[in-house]
C-alpha cells in the first residue's frame, strides 16, 4: 500500500511541533495529528473565562536560542512581552525578598557574599552539563564509536571544569537541594525560593536526592547564551506554539487538530501508520509520538508488540504528577501585601522556607493535597494586556503540591481545595477574593485529561536519576527510537525532559533522519 | 488432610507436604526426601534401578504435585499466552497440551513447561519455577486473570508400558483413546479426575490431575489396580534417568532460568538449547522475538546436544575438549547416564560452535572416584541425535492392551 506521509506525529505539543517542523524542513512529508482543538499541548494558551486567557506553562525559560532561530519563530510572529523577568520571594508577613543579587545583599548581609559566588559557580557547573542536554543520550555497553565519543565528551566537559569545580560537581550532583542550600545560605526565604526552583514540577521535595540534578538541568538551559531568562511570549505560551505551528505548516507539514490517534499500526514488527478516532487509517513508515510513554506503548501501540520486561519498565515508569495550576480572572490588579506593583511584572514565589516546601511535598505521599501550598505566581496581563478584557487581569499560579491520585478522589474535593487556595492567596493579597470573576483549577488529574499524559506529570515522566539521560524514560527507548521499528518518542518523557524546551523534538527529528525514511 | 504442616510463621514453616505424603512415607524404604519447589518429595523409595525399570518395563508412579501450576483465564487468554510463549498457542485446541518455553526480552529462557487448554478461554501453565510476577506483568493490557493453583490440584504421573491397562483397570474408561497430548475427563467411583497423555519419561504414560482431598483415595485405588502389572512408586532419581534417555531438559541441570542467573552469559536461549522447533517466528510478536531473530541471524554461540560417550562411566559434569590433550575447552556435560535400556553411555552437553554439529567428535574429561582415589579419564564422545530412547509405544493409540 502507498504511504500517505513519510512521518506521522502523534500530538502537537511544542515538542511534536518542533519535530514536525524540522522534519518538514528536511523535505519529509509530515502530518501532525493533535487530539485537542488547538495545538501547543501544555504549552498552549486557552480561554478559561470569556475574554480571559491563560497558559498552563506560563514562563518560557528553557528553550535554546539556537532552536528559536533555526525554526525562524520570530519570522513566524513570536514576540516577547517580557524577558528576564525578576523573581520576588514572598513572605507572609510582607518582608519580601527580591532575588536580584543587590537586593539579596541588602536583605541578608550573611548571604551577601555567598549568593553571587554560589550563583556564579552553580552556573559554571551547570554549564558542564549543557552539551549533554542538547545531544542524544549515549547508549551504554555498546561498541559503537558514536556512543563512546559521546561519553568521552561528557567526561571531557566535566574534566574541563578544572579539578576543584569538577570535584564540586561530582560532590553535589547526587545531593538534595536542601543540604546544598543549608550549606551555603542562612535566609530561610532565599533558601525556600531557590529550593522551589530546584524541585518545580517534580514529585520530589527539596530533601529528596537528585534535586540538585534537576536544578542543575534547569540552570544549564536557563543560563545558556542568548537565553531569554524568564520570559513571556506575547499572547502567552500559545504565542510560541502558534509560531511553531506556522513554522511547521510553512515548511510543508500538515497539522490536523481535533483528531485523536487511537492506535499505532504495526505489520511485520514495523510501524506502518496510525488509526484515527474516526476509524480512518493513515499510512507512514515512521510514527513519532509526542504522548507520554504509558500512553504511547500501552494504549496506542499495545503490549502485544512489546516484550514483557520492557512493558514492565514502562508500567513502572514513575509519573505521578503533583503540580496543579490555578487561573484567576480578576476585575482589578491584585494588591499583594507590601509589594510594589512593578514586582507583578515578574514572578512571585511563595515558598517561605525549605521546611515549608518540604511539608508541601509531604502531603502527596499520603494521598493528600498540601493545605499550605507553595506557589509560583505570575500576572501575565501586567506584561500583555491582550490576555484579558481591558483593565482586567489574569493571575496564573503553579501549585505545589496536589497529587493526581488524591486519596479522597478529586470529584468531591476540588471545590474545597479551590476555596483553600483562594484563602491562601487572599492572605498574601488581601481583597483578591473579591476581585475574582472566574476560577479555573487544573489538578494533575485535569491536566491528564486535558493533555492526555498519564499521571498528569509536568515532565510526563519523573525527572530523577533513575529516569535520566540514558535511561529516560526507560531503558530500551532512551534514544528516541523504540523497540518497534519506525516508532519514535519526542515528548517531555524523553531526554532532556519536560518544560518548554523543544530539544526533545529536535533530537527526535535527528534520530528519525539518522534511522529511517 | 491439611497440606500445610502448621500455621507457623512463614520463616519457620517446614517444607509443604503433598497430599500423597503419608502414602509416600509408608512406601519409602530410605526415608529419603528432598526439597522440590517448596515441597518435600521422595528421592528414592527402594533403589533408583528398581524404580527406573518400573517405568521402562511396567509402570512407575510419580507425585508431581509440586509442579507449579497457573490457571490463566479470560477472553484474551489465548492472545496473552501467544505473547508469552515461543510456540503458536493459536494452534492449541481445547483439550490438548503443548510443551513450550518462554523467554525474557533478551530471548533467554525463563522456564519450560506444559500448556493445557482446558476450555475455550481457560488454560493451565505448568512450570518448574514460581513466576507470578512475570506472568502478571505479561498480563498488562490483556483481559485475563492469572492465578497460581499449585496447592489446589494434586497430580500423579503414571508412566510405563502397562500404564494404560492399569488406568483402564482403575476405571478411566476410554483412556486408551487419548492420543499423545490429549486431555480427557474421567471418574473413579464418582471422583472426577482429569488425565492427560503427557509425561517426562518419553514412554507411554499419563498424568492424572485430581482434587487434593481425593488424592489418597485415588492413590490407593491406583496401586490396587496396578498390583498385577508391576506398579511402583518412583522418586526423582529414577525420573531423572528416564528423562535423560528421552532427551528432556531439566531446569537447574541443563539450563538455569534467566531470572535467576547472576553471571553474564549463563542464561540460555531456546536456539542454544536446540529447541528451535518450539520457536514460531511467523506467529507475530512474542517475548524475546526480536532478540531471537537477531541471534538466529548471527548463529548460536553454543548448543545443547546429545552425546554418545565411549566406555560405561557416566560423564557427570565432564568438561569437553577438541582433542585428547585437553588443550581447547569447548563445552561441558549437563546431564549424564549409563542408559540401561539403550545400553549406551549417554549425556546432554553444551558444546560451543562449531563443534556441536551432528557427528562431531569431542573428548570428555571424566573423573572417577574409586575408593576415595580420584582417577581421570579422557574418553571420546560423539554428537548424536536425541532422544536416545523413543519407543513406538509412546505414540501408538490405542496402546497395546497389557
Ligand atoms: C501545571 C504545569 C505548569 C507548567 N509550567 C511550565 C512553565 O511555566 N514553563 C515551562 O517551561 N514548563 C512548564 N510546564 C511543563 C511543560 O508544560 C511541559 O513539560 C511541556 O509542555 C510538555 O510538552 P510536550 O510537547 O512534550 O507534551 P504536551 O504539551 O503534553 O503535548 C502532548 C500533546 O499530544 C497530544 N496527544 C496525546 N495523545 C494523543 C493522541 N492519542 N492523539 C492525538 N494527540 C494526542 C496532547 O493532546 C498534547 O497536545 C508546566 C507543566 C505543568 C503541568
Amino acid at each position: 500500500m502507498q504511504a500517505h506521509f513519510d512521518v506521522i506525529i502523534i500530538g502537537a505539543g511544542h515538542n511534536g511541533l518542533v519535530c514536525g517542523a524540522l522534519l518538514a524542513k528536511r523535505g519529509k512529508r509530515v502530518l501532525i495529528v493533535e487530539g485537542s482543538a488547538a495545538t501547543g499541548g501544555a504549552a498552549g494558551t486557552h480561554e478559561f473565562a470569556p475574554g480571559f486567557r491563560a497558559s498552563t506553562a506560563h514562563l518560557l525559560h528553557l528553550m535554546p536560542r539556537a532552536l528559536i532561530t533555526a525554526l525562524g519563530l520570530e519570522q513566524q510572529g513570536l514576540r516577547f512581552a517580557a524577558t528576564r523577568m525578576p523573581t520576588t520571594a514572598l513572605s507572609a508577613e510582607g518582608n519580601h525578598l527580591s532575588l536580584a543579587a543587590d537586593a539579596v545583599a541588602a536583605a541578608s548581609p550573611a548571604d551577601a557574599a555567598a549568593y553571587p559566588a554560589f550563583t556564579a559557580r552553580f552556573t559554571r557547573l551547570a554549564g558542564a552539563l549543557r552539551p549533554m542536554l542538547g545531544a542524544p543520550p549515549p547508549r551504554l555497553g555498546t561498541d559503537a564509536w558514536s556512543d563512546r565519543i559521546a561519553l568521552l565528551k561528557l567526561g571531557w566537559q566535566v574534566r574541563r571544569l578544572g579539578r576543584r569545580d569538577m570535584r564540586e560537581l561530582l560532590r553535589i550532583i547526587g545531593m538534595n537541594a536542601y543540604d546544598l542550600l543549608e550549606d551555603n545560605f542562612s535566609s530561610p526565604l532565599l533558601k525556600g525560593a531557590l529550593a522551589f526552583d530546584a524541585t518545580l514540577g517534580a514529585n520530589l521535595g527539596p530533601r529528596a536526592p537528585g534535586t540538585v540534578l534537576t536544578w542543575l538541568m534547569r540552570q544549564a538551559l536557563e543560563s545558556a547564551d542568548g537565553n531569554t531568562g524568564l520570559a513571556q511570549p506575547v499572547g502567552g505560551m500559545g504565542g510560541l506554539t502558534d509560531a511553531l505551528t506556522r513554522a511547521a505548516t510553512a515548511a510543508g507539514a500538515e497539522v490536523r487538530t481535533g483528531t485523536r490517534v487511537e492506535r499505532v499500526l504495526v505489520a511485520d514488527d514495523r510501524v506502518t501508520g496510525v488509526v484515527l478516532g474516526s476509524g480512518e487509517s493513515l499510512l507512514a513508515p515512521v510514527v513519532v509520538s509526542n504522548a507520554d510513554p504509558k500512553t504511547t506503548f500501552l494504549d496506542l501501540l499495545g503490549p502485544e508488540h512489546l516484550d514483557t520486561g520492557f512493558v514492565r519498565k514502562v508500567d513502572h515508569c514513575r509519573a505521578r504528577g503533583v503540580t496543579a495550576k490555578l487561573h484567576l480572572a480578576l476585575d482589578r490588579l491584585p494588591a499583594f501585601l507590601n509589594l510594589s506593583q512593578s514586582a507583578l511584572k515578574g514572578r512571585l514565589l511563595f515558598s517561605p522556607s525549605m521546611a515549608y516546601l518540604e511539608r508541601a511535598f509531604d502531603a502527596p505521599k499520603y494521598g493528600e493535597h498540601s493545605a499550605e501550598p507553595a506557589l509560583e505566581i505570575t500576572v501575565p496581563t501586567m506584561n500583555d494586556p491582550t490576555l484579558a478584557p481591558s483593565g482586567q487581569h489574569v493571575l496564573s499560579a503553579v501549585i505545589e503540591c496536589a497529587p493526581r491520585d488524591l486519596r479522597a478522589g478529586w470529584d468531591g474535593s476540588k471545590d474545597a481545595y479551590q476555596a483553600l487556595l483562594l484563602d491562601r492567596l487572599e492572605a498574601l493579597a488581601p481583597g483578591l477574593k473579591e476581585s475574582v470573576r472566574a476560577v479555573e483549577l487544573l489538578t494533575p488529574l485535569d491536566l491528564e485529561r486535558r493533555y492526555g499524559n498519564r499521571g498528569g506529570h509536568w515532565h510526563h515522566a519523573e525527572l530523577a536519576f533513575d529516569q535520566f539521560l540514558f535511561v529516560r524514560p526507560v531503558p530500551g527507548a532512551a534514544q528516541y527510537a523504540t523497540p518497534v521499528q519506525g516508532l519514535f518518542l519526542c515528548g517531555a518523557a524523553s531526554h532532556p525532559g519536560g518544560g518548554v524546551v523543544g530539544e526533545n523534538g529536535r533530537l527526535a527529528a535527528q534520530a528519525v533522519l539518522a534511522k529511517a525514511v | 488432610m491439611s497440606v500445610k504442616e502448621t500455621e507457623l510463621p512463614h520463616f519457620k514453616q517446614p517444607l509443604l507436604r503433598t497430599p500423597f505424603h503419608n502414602r509416600a512415607r509408608e512406601l519409602s524404604q530410605h526415608d529419603s526426601f528432598v526439597a522440590w519447589a517448596g515441597y518435600t518429595t521422595v528421592d528414592v523409595f527402594t533403589t533408583p534401578e528398581q524404580e527406573y525399570f518400573a517405568v521402562r518395563n511396567a509402570t512407575g508412579v510419580f507425585d508431581l504435585t509440586p509442579m507449579v501450576k497457573y490457571r490463566i483465564k479470560g477472553p484474551a487468554a489465548g492472545r496473552y499466552l501467544n505473547h508469552l510463549v515461543t510456540r503458536d498457542v493459536a494452534k492449541l485446541k481445547v483439550n490438548r497440551v503443548m510443551y513450550t518455553v518462554w523467554c525474557n526480552d533478551n530471548g533467554h529462557i525463563l522456564d519450560d513447561g506444559t500448556l493445557f487448554r482446558l476450555g475455550e478461554d481457560e488454560y493451565w501453565l505448568c512450570s518448574a519455577e514460581r513466576q507470578i510476577d512475570w506472568l502478571l506483568d505479561a498480563a498488562i493490557g490483556y483481559d485475563v486473570t492469572v492465578e497460581e493453583v499449585t496447592e489446589q490440584v494434586a497430580a500423579l504421573a503414571v508412566q510405563g508400558p502397562t500404564s494404560c491397562w492399569i488406568l483402564k483397570q482403575l476405571g478411566l474408561a476410554g483412556i486408551e483413546q487419548l492420543k499423545p497430548f490429549d486431555i480427557g475427563r474421567f471418574a473413579v467411583e464418582g471422583v472426577e479426575v482429569m488425565a492427560s497423555r503427557t509425561g517426562f519419561t518419553g514412554d507411554l504414560g499419563y498424568e492424572i490431575w485430581m482434587p487434593p482431598d481425593k488424592a489418597e483415595f485415588i492413590w490407593d485405588r491406583l496401586m490396587e489396580a496396578g498390583r498385577l502389572r508391576g506398579i511402583r512408586a518412583i522418586g526423582s532419581q529414577a525420573l531423572n534417568a528416564v528423562r535423560i534417555e528421552a532427551g528432556f531438559l531439566m531446569p537447574h541441570y541443563d539450563f538455569v532460568s534467566a531470572e535467576s542467573t547472576v553471571r553474564l552469559g549463563r542464561d540460555r536461549s531456546p536456539l542454544e538449547l536446540g529447541l528451535d522447533w518450539l520457536v514460531d517466528f511467523k506467529k507475530g510478536h512474542f517475548n524475546g522475538r526480536r532478540a531471537l531473530v537477531a541471534e538466529q541471524a548471527r548463529g548460536v554461540a553454543r548448543r545443547l546436544v546429545g552425546l554418545d560417550v565411549a566406555g560405561n562411566k557416566p560423564a557427570h559434569s565432564a568438561l569437553l575438549y577438541t582433542e585428547e590433550s585437553g588443550r581447547q575447552e569447548i563445552g561441558f556435560v549437563t546431564s549424564a547416564l549409563w542408559s540401561p535400556t539403550c545400553k549406551r553411555n549417554i549425556a546432554l552437553a553444551i558444546v560451543n560452535a562449531p563443534h556441536f554439529a551432528l557427528g562431531s567428535k569431542v573428548w570428555a574429561e571424566i573423573y572417577l572416584n574409586r575408593e576415595l582415589v580420584w582417577e581421570r579419564r579422557m574418553v571420546q564422545a560423539e554428537v548424536v541425535e536425541k532422544p536416545f530412547f523413543a519407543p513406538e509405544r509412546r505414540r501408538v493409540t490405542p496402546p497395546a492392551d497389557r
